[in-house]
C-alpha cells in the first residue's frame, strides 16, 4: 500500500468504500463487521453491522430506527476526537447535514483523506455547522451537482410557506419533508419566523422529532395529525413524509394544499410531476456552489465523487486541474426526498 | 418585478381556478401602478416585444457559462429559459432589482443593440424566480394557466365591479391601463368607450333536456338551428373592425375575410363557420383557422370564413340591446338586406306550432353542422351573461359507446390523491387476428365523488404497470362513454378523436370482452 496512491488503500468493493489499513468500511450498504457511519439516513446507516464508530447522535438514531438490527458494538466518537483504528487515525468532524452527521478524516502515514458523507454549508439551527478539513483526497457527495442547483436562503422559503398560510387560511398546508433532518429543520425555520401555533405531524415523523428534542433541539408545540379532528386542521401546517402528501393519507385533511420541502423543488418539472402546489427549495445537501467551493478550499489534489450527478462535477474538477474519479457506489437513492 | 414573479410562480403551480383568482386579486390590490397594469397586460397577452430574445440569450450565455455544464443542465431541466434562470452566474450588483414597469418601458424604448446590456443587468439583480419571470415576460409565453377572461374576472373580484362592465370597456384601453385601474379603485368614472369597437359581453343560453320542453309555450318562442361553429361578436365602429370570441378574445387576425366585409357602424352576434358552396364545413375545418395570428392566402381560399348572424346589438350609435328579440331580429333582417355584406347570412327562423313538430323537424334535419336547436323568447332583451328564462339550447342526445379502461392518471388540485383521468379503449384485431385494445379517448368527468373513490381503488388494485403519474390497469372495467361526435384524427393511434367524451355510466357488471369495437366508432365518423 502506497499512501500517496489513494486507491491502493481505499478500495471500492461490493459492500462499499473500504479502508484497508484500518480494516473498516465507511457507510457500507450491506452488513459488515466494522464500519464508520457518517449519519443516520437509511441509505448510509444500514442494519446488521457489528462494530460501528459514529457520533453519539448517529448511534441514537440508528438504535431508534433499526431496533434489533442496530450495531452490536457501538463506539461513540466526539467531533474532533482522534481514534486509532489499525494503522490509521480516524477523526469525525461536523458535516452540517443532519443531527450528528459527520465527515470522516482518515490519516494514513501522513496522508489525509476526508470522506464527506452528505453535507451542506448553509445555516441549520438543528445541527452543528460544517467544518472545513484540509486534505489530500476529498471524497464528496454530488446529489445536487449541476449549476442549476443554487439553494437560496431557506428562511425565505419558510416565509413563503407562512405567506401562503395567511393568504389561504381555509386550506390545510401539508408539507412533504423527509423524517430525519428536513422535518426538524423546517419546524425550526418556521419557529424562527415567529410561527408559534402547533405544527401537526404524520405519525412517521414523531420519533425523529422526539429524538432531536432529547438532544436539546427545541421544536415548540407538536401535535399528531393522525386522529386530530378534521375541522381542527383547517388552516394549519401538517408535516408528512413525501409519499403521504398526495395519497390516501392526505384525504383526511380539509382541502389540502400540497407543498414539498426539497432541493429538487428548484426544478419545475420535478414539482409539477408530483403535483406540488407550493414547492419549497430547502435542501440538506450542498448546492453547486458549495460543492465547488468546498472542493477548492480543502486543497485536495484528487477528488472522488460518490453519488449523484457526477458528470458535471467531474467535468468541473478536471477543468480546475485536479484528478477526479466517479465511485458509482450502488445502493444510494435519489437523496433529499 | 419581485411581486410579479411571485405571482407567476404561484399561478404556475396552482390548479384551482378560485385560488388563481385569489392570487391575482390580491396582487391587483397590493401592487402599485403602473406595475399592475403591465402585469395585467402580460396575463391577457397584451404585451409584444419585437426583439429576438432567444438569440440574444444564446449569445449572452456563450460568454458566461461553460457549454458542457449548460448542456448537462439543460438536459436535466428540460427547458432552456428555465435553465438560464436557474444557472445564470450573477455578477454582484448592489443596485435594487428592476420594477416590472422599468423592464417593459425600457425594452419598448431601447435600441436593439442596447438590449443585451440591459438584460444582463436585470438578470444579475434578480433571483432565480425573478429571472424566470423576466424570461417568460420577454419571450411572450407565460403559460401559467390564466386566460384573459380569468384575469378580468380577478379584476372584478378585487374591485367589486361587474365583469360585464369591465369587458365592455376593455377593448378601448391599452397597457398599462391607468384609466381602468383608476376606475376599478374607485378614483375615477369608467373609461369612455362610446363609438369604439369594443366587446359587448354576450347573452348565453341554458341547456334544456327533452323532458323540460313541455314547459315551453310555443307561441312565446322562436326557434333557430344551433350551428356547430364558435359564437362570435363582429363589430365595426370608429374605423375599427373587430371579431371577438365568446369570451372577448380578439380573433380578428385569424379571420380577415370575415372582418373585411363588415360595413361601418354595427355590432353583430353570430356563429363563425367555415362554409364551402353554401354548405357548413365540419368543425375540424374551422379549428384549423383558429388560434392563428395570421392566415395564409391559400387557407383563406380553401377554408373560407363565414358568419351566420343571430342578432343585431348596435346599429350606428343606437344601442338595440334593450329591445325585444323580435324587434332586433326585424332590424337585423332589414340591415342585412340593405348591406348584404359578403361572408355573412342570417340564421333561419324555424316555424313551429308545437314541440312535437319541432322534434320531427329536427329528426329530419340532415344538413351537416347542426348541433342542436335554440329556443329564444320573442320578448327577451339582450342581456349580458346567462339570464334565466330567456334562451334555451336543445342539443341532440349524445352518442354512446362501451369502452374499456386502460390507463389512469392522477388528477390535479383537489383530485391530486386520486387516479381521476381515464384513458379508455375499444377492441380491434391485430394482424394475427388477436383482439387488442386501442385507446380511443380520455375523460375526467361524468362520475360522482362516490364513484371516483370506487374508481380510484379499482385502479390501485388492478395496476399492472406504472409510468410516472400514469398507471396501466388490467383491461377489466367498462365505461359507457357519451360523446358529441367522432372525427378522423391522424394524431391518435386509433385514427379517431371524440368530441367532448364523458363517463356516462360505469358498467361494473359488463365483461370487458363485450365492450365495443373500433369499427363501431369509425362507423360514426361524420366528416
Amino acid at each position: 500500500m502506497n499512501p500517496d496512491r489513494f486507491d491502493s488503500w481505499l478500495k471500492i468493493d461490493a459492500k462499499g468504500l473500504y479502508c484497508r489499513p484500518g480494516g473498516f468500511y465507511i457507510d457500507p450498504h450491506s452488513a459488515v463487521r466494522n464500519a464508520v457511519v457518517t449519519h443516520g439516513h437509511s441509505d448510509h446507516a444500514r442494519p446488521g453491522h457489528g462494530a460501528v464508530l459514529a457520533t453519539k447522535e448517529t448511534l441514537a438514531i440508528m438504535r431508534a430506527r433499526l431496533g434489533e438490527l442496530a450495531p452490536r458494538l457501538p463506539q461513540e466518537a466526539a467531533y474532533g476526537e482522534p481514534v486509532s483504528i489499525g494503522d490509521v487515525t480516524v477523526t469525525l468532524f461536523p458535516a452540517g447535514h443532519v443531527l450528528g452527521s459527520a465527515q470522516v478524516l482518515i490519516e494514513y502515514e501522513g496522508v489525509r483523506a476526508v470522506v464527506s458523507g452528505d453535507y451542506k454549508r448553509s445555516a441549520d439551527p438543528t445541527c452543528a455547522p460544517f467544518e472545513l478539513i484540509p486534505c489530500d483526497l476529498f471524497v464528496t457527495e454530488a446529489t445536487f451537482a449541476l449549476p442549476v442547483f443554487q439553494h437560496g436562503d431557506a428562511r425565505g422559503e419558510a416565509a413563503k410557506l407562512l405567506r401562503s398560510v395567511a393568504q389561504f387560511p381555509e386550506r390545510t398546508h401539508v408539507v412533504g419533508a423527509y423524517g430525519l433532518g428536513k422535518s426538524q429543520r423546517l419546524i425550526a425555520l418556521l419557529r424562527a419566523e415567529g410561527y408559534d401555533r402547533p405544527i401537526y405531524l404524520h405519525g412517521a415523523l414523531q420519533a425523529c422529532c422526539d429524538l432531536y428534542e432529547s438532544f436539546g433541539v427545541a421544536l415548540g408545540a407538536l401535535e399528531p395529525a393522525t386522529g386530530a379532528k378534521r375541522e381542527m386542521l383547517k388552516g394549519q401546517i401538517v408535516l408528512a413524509p413525501p409519499s403521504a402528501i398526495a395519497d390516501r393519507w392526505s384525504r383526511r385533511l380539509p382541502d389540502p394544499l400540497t407543498s414539498f420541502a426539497s432541493g429538487w423543488m428548484r426544478v419545475r418539472a420535478r414539482a409539477r410531476q408530483q403535483g406540488i402546489e407550493l414547492p419549497l427549495v430547502i435542501s440538506d445537501h450542498a448546492d453547486w456552489r458549495e460543492l465547488t467551493d468546498t472542493i477548492a478550499e480543502t486543497g485536495a489534489r484528487e477528488v472522488w465523487v460518490t453519488h449523484g450527478r457526477e458528470d458535471a462535477l467531474l467535468h468541473h474538477i478536471r477543468s480546475t486541474g485536479r484528478r477526479g474519479r466517479a465511485l458509482a457506489l450502488i445502493g444510494r437513492e435519489d437523496e433529499d426526498q | 418585478m419581485k411581486a410579479f414573479a411571485a405571482l407567476l410562480d404561484r399561478l404556475a403551480y396552482t390548479p384551482s381556478r378560485n385560488d388563481k383568482l385569489k392570487l391575482m386579486a390580491d396582487y391587483f390590490a397590493s401592487a402599485p401602478d403602473p406595475d399592475r397594469g403591465y402585469a395585467l397586460a402580460a396575463l391577457t397577452d397584451g404585451l409584444f416585444f419585437r426583439v429576438p430574445f432567444r438569440r440574444i440569450f444564446a449569445e449572452m450565455l456563450e460568454t458566461r457559462v461553460d457549454p458542457v455544464l449548460f448542456r448537462l443542465s439543460r438536459d436535466y431541466v428540460g427547458d432552456t429559459a428555465e435553465t438560464i434562470s436557474l444557472l445564470w452566474p450573477a455578477r454582484k450588483d448592489d443596485a435594487p432589482p428592476p420594477r416590472l414597469a422599468d423592464v417593459v418601458e425600457a425594452v419598448q424604448a431601447a435600441d436593439k443593440s442596447e438590449i443585451p446590456v440591459l438584460l444582463a443587468g436585470w438578470l444579475d439583480r434578480l433571483d432565480a424566480t425573478g429571472r424566470w419571470a423576466l424570461l417568460k415576460l420577454l419571450t411572450g409565453a407565460l403559460r401559467v394557466g390564466v386566460s384573459a377572461r380569468l384575469a378580468k374576472t380577478a379584476l372584478a373580484q378585487w374591485s367589486g365591479k361587474p365583469l360585464a362592465e369591465i369587458e365592455e370597456v376593455w377593448h378601448g384601453l391599452a397597457p398599462p391601463y391607468a384609466a381602468l385601474f383608476a376606475w376599478l379603485a374607485g378614483d375615477a368614472p369608467p373609461p369612455d368607450t362610446a363609438g369604439k369597437a369594443v366587446f359587448r359581453p354576450l347573452m348565453l343560453s341554458h341547456a334544456i333536456e327533452d323532458r323540460e320542453l313541455t314547459g315551453i309555450t310555443p307561441a312565446d318562442f322562436v326557434a333557430e338551428w344551433k350551428w356547430d361553429g364558435i359564437r362570435v361578436q363582429a363589430s365595426h365602429h370608429g374605423g375599427e373592425k373587430r371579431l371577438f370570441s365568446r369570451t372577448g378574445d380578439d380573433i380578428s387576425g385569424a379571420f380577415p375575410d370575415v372582418v373585411e366585409a363588415l360595413p361601418e357602424g354595427v355590432v353583430l352576434d353570430g356563429e363563425l363557420l367555415v362554409m364551402r358552396g353554401g354548405e357548413v364545413a365540419p368543425f375540424n375545418d374551422l379549428q384549423q383557422r383558429l388560434n392563428r395570428k395570421t392566415v395564409s392566402a391559400s387557407m383563406l381560399k380553401s377554408h373560407p370564413g363565414h358568419i351566420r348572424l343571430y342578432d343585431l346589438l348596435f346599429e350606428g350609435d343606437e344601442d338595440l340591446r334593450g329591445l325585444p328579440f323580435e324587434d332586433r331580429r326585424a332590424r337585423l333582417e332589414a340591415w342585412h338586406a340593405e348591406h348584404i355584406p359578403q361572408h355573412t347570412d342570417v340564421s333561419d327562423i324555424i316555424d313551429f306550432t308545437s314541440i312535437s313538430e319541432l322534434e320531427s323537424l329536427w329528426a329530419g334535419a340532415r344538413e351537416t353542422g347542426i348541433e342542436g336547436l335554440m329556443l329564444k323568447r320573442r320578448d327577451s332583451p339582450y342581456i349580458a351573461g346567462r339570464p334565466k328564462g330567456h334562451w334555451y339550447k336543445w342539443k341532440r342526445a349524445p352518442q354512446m359507446i362501451d369502452a374499456v379502461l386502460m390507463y389512469a392518471q392522477r388528477g390535479s388540485g383537489k383530485r391530486s390523491s386520486y387516479y381521476s383521468d381515464y384513458t379508455f379503449g375499444a377492441w380491434r384485431a391485430t394482424k394475427t387476428g388477436e383482439p387488442e385494445l386501442v385507446p380511443v379517448g380520455k375523460s375526467y368527468f361524468g362520475f360522482t365523488d362516490e364513484e371516483l373513490k370506487q374508481l380510484d381503488s379499482f385502479v390501485r388494485s388492478h395496476t399492472v404497470d406504472s409510468f410516472g403519474p400514469v398507471r396501466q390497469v388490467e383491461p377489466k372495467l367498462v365505461f359507457e362513454v357519451a360523446f358529441d361526435s367522432v372525427h378522423r384524427s391522424a394524431r391518435h393511434k386509433s385514427g379517431v378523436a371524440m368530441r367532448f367524451p364523458r363517463i356516462h355510466r360505469i358498467r361494473w357488471d359488463k365483461p370487458a370482452e363485450e365492450a365495443d369495437r373500433l369499427e363501431t366508432l369509425t362507423g360514426l365518423i361524420v366528416d
